[in-house]
């Protein structure tokens, strides 16, 4: 049986999303009746805290910028500290669609960490260039250290079961695309079982991605850096005893 | 130049890039600073294995004396590194300062409650 939404704790990382986390919200609420909402602020200099608390979520405020992964490390010790077992995260720009999170934790049955990955059939996402090439190369090899087919690895849409939260609120990475990247094979290492399920993206309700076209080189090279010093690192680093 | 020297260069070069690379796999060196750690180090490495690659560079450049690019290379690279440094230091220098503001009103805080509270079971 999937994990009832009254367990679920959402998980939504902003910073400088006044505009559109209050939408997003909403929209969390109205799809899935039931869950906790968590918005870590991430040090906005906005009023993303304000929005957020009047929509009725629980806010969280960073004094300062930590990064989506570390914004994420504080919702996986939240959901530890209120016995939550499953966190989903949700990007605060509207970008995720909240109706597809029953398909995540439906697969959560067999999974520990679920990806939600959006060139896997559903809508009509599509990204070009360098950037395009990075994310290929990037989902060749983690496909293979995750022994499972995996087309979309740096989605932010994803859903981490009991075990998975637990390895995450320890050893979940700050550092740039580690969030995505690395958590992956944190994870396989840590012997969780990683599942993709196809869902359909939007395009951005509003602002621009962080991800900048001229910086997609730049990407392409700070994608293989995180790549390497996440497989260097000692897999006993990882090793759990649940 | 003899083949011991030859030799002591790309082993000092090794050493460079795996205590580097142990610091990294420990996590106790961040990816954002081992970078230039490890980039000094391969250019250590080329120079060492290749020295010749050393000698054109120097003479393309109008350097006399190749050694003097060793030179300014490293010290460069120091330079910077040092001045990465000292602007991170001054980035926690800020986020120490914030953090020390945020438990001094927090304190103040739960201080005020627990004063309304006292007030209250009076």
């Amino acid at each position: 049986m999937p994990p009832g939404l009254d367990q679920t704790l959402i998980v939504i990382p902003a910073f400088n999303e006044a505009r559109c986390v209050g939408d997003v919200i909403r929209e969390v609420y109205a799809a899935l009746p039931g869950v906790t909402v968590l918005v870590v602020d991430d040090g906005s200099s906005d009023d993303t805290s304000g929005v957020s608390r009047r929509e009725g979520a629980r806010v969280a405020t960073l004094p300062f910028n930590l990064g989506v992964g570390g914004a994420m490390r504080l919702g996986f010790l939240y959901a530890l500290e209120h016995d939550f077992p499953v966190v989903v995260q949700i990007d605060a720009d509207g970008q995720h669609d909240p109706a597809g999170v029953p398909a995540l934790l439906a697969e959560l049955d067999e999974a520990d960490l679920v990806l939600g990955a959006r060139f896997a059939g559903a809508g009509d996402y599509k990204i070009r260039g360098p950037r395009r090439w990075a994310m290929k190369a990037l989902a060749v090899t983690l496909s293979r250290t995750a022994h499972t087919t995996l087309t979309d690895t740096t989605s932010g849409f994803r859903a981490s079961g009991p075990r998975a939260v637990t390895l995450f609120a320890r050893h979940y990475p700050a550092e740039y695309l580690g969030d995505t990247v690395e958590s992956l094979v944190i994870a396989s290492r840590g012997g969780l079982k990683i599942r993709q399920v196809p869902v359909a993206m939007r395009t951005r309700v509003a602002g621009v991605s962080s991800h900048r076209p001229f910086k997609a080189a730049f990407y392409l090279g700070r994608a293989a850096i995180a790549l390497a010093v996440a497989f260097i690192h000692p897999s006993s680093a990882y090793r759990m005893s649940v | 130049m003899n083949l011991r020297s030859y030799i002591f260069g790309i082993a000092a070069a090794l050493l460079v890039l795996a205590v580097v690379i142990s610091l990294l796999r420990r996590r106790r060196l961040r990816e954002r600073h081992a970078v230039w750690w490890l980039f000094a180090g391969t250019l250590a490495l080329i120079a060492g294995v290749f020295p010749e690659t050393l000698t054109h560079a120097a003479s393309f450049l109008g350097i006399e004396v190749p050694v003097n690019l060793v030179f300014f290379t490293s010290i460069a690279v120091l330079f910077l590194v040092s001045l990465q440094h000292s602007s991170e230091l001054t980035a926690l220098e800020t986020k120490t300062r914030i953090l020390a503001e945020k438990v001094a009103l927090m304190e103040l805080r739960s201080e005020n409650a627990s004063d309304t509270t006292g007030d209250r079971t009076d």
